[in-house]
């Protein structure tokens, strides 16, 4: 699959029809799971704040899943020196920060009425704004260097490096005392979540990722475009 | 369903709505941004094609 999407070519072709596809399918599970977390009652202990759940997990997941595609496209790009996987990683950059700042701020808005503080320094917490720090770095590091090719090395590395917070980041709350509670989904033994949440849950994770999907193929098409124009640019000015 | 909604605004509403209120502007940005930067280079490669072939 990725060698044949690393033909610029066929790549085009594909994200033609497959971003829009992504997209529908993006709002009607987000549509969907939002249904059903509305229509799910107050949980016991939260009461009606574990509706935020339904949109601030998602978009930690997917802030996470944004940071491991960028890394794996940098990997690709150092080494085989492949254009499309540099433009892969740079429009990955600005959609995890975004989903980064949500799971932030959805967060906080959680954390101030069952925790009393909108923001505790505590490991799981730290480690995702370390995440959008990497994110924010990643996209400044690349605009401040004018040689393109210089900055996509730079940039490539330094999201190399990024990776390591990624294991930090998913257990943070077994490996150090938190406030953040423990994981309840993707645990050995399943989750302890109950299935009217994790439906609804599961739905909008989903429709998440899909339109993180779609939106990094029309990004990365966008830098196609802007490199072809630049190209020709060049050769008109030859 | 608005019924719901309305049920759902109870005494954490302030914290609730802004919340989603947040990720949809976000999310508003992220399609506006990504779908506007598309065009607009598609747009400048297409009318640079164009003049390299005239």
């Amino acid at each position: 699959m990725i060698s044949a999407l690393a033909n610029p070519h066929r790549f085009m072709a594909f994200s033609r029809w497959a971003a829009p596809i992504l997209g529908a399918a993006a709002a009607l599970l987000i549509a969907a799971g939002l249904a059903l977390g509305f229509a799910a009652p107050p949980d016991y202990q939260q009461g009606e704040t574990v509706r935020i759940m339904f949109i601030h997990v998602p978009a930690a997941w997917v802030a996470m899943l944004s940071y491991a595609c960028l890394g794996a496209a940098s990997f690709f790009y150092l080494i085989f020196r492949h254009a499309l996987a540099d433009a892969a990683a740079k429009a990955a950059a600005p959609l995890g920060a975004a989903f980064t700042l949500m799971a932030l701020v959805t967060g906080s808005f959680w954390g101030r009425p069952m925790w009393g503080a909108w923001w505790v320094w505590d490991a799981r917490l730290t480690s995702v704004l370390v995440l959008f720090l990497l994110f924010v770095g990643y996209i400044a590091l690349r605009a401040a260097i004018d040689d393109e090719a210089r900055a996509a090395r730079a940039a490539a590395i330094l999201a190399l490096v990024g990776l390591i917070n990624l294991p930090i980041v998913k257990f943070s709350v077994d490996w150090w005392n938190t406030l953040h509670q423990g994981e309840s989904i993707f645990r050995a033994g399943g989750p302890t979540l109950a299935p009217v949440y994790l439906l609804p849950l599961a739905l909008a994770g989903l429709g998440y990722m899909a339109a993180f999907a779609s939106l990094w193929l029309i990004g990365t098409r966008a830098e196609v475009w802007r490199r072809r124009a630049a190209s020709l640019a060049l050769q008109a000015a030859r | 369903m608005s019924g719901l909604i309305a049920q759902a605004a109870g005494k954490y509403g302030a914290f609730i709505w802004p919340a989603y209120a947040f990720s949809a502007i976000v999310f508003a940005g992220m399609i506006a941004a990504t779908l506007g930067r598309a065009a607009r280079f598609k747009r400048e490669a297409q009318r640079r094609a164009k003049e390299g072939g005239e």
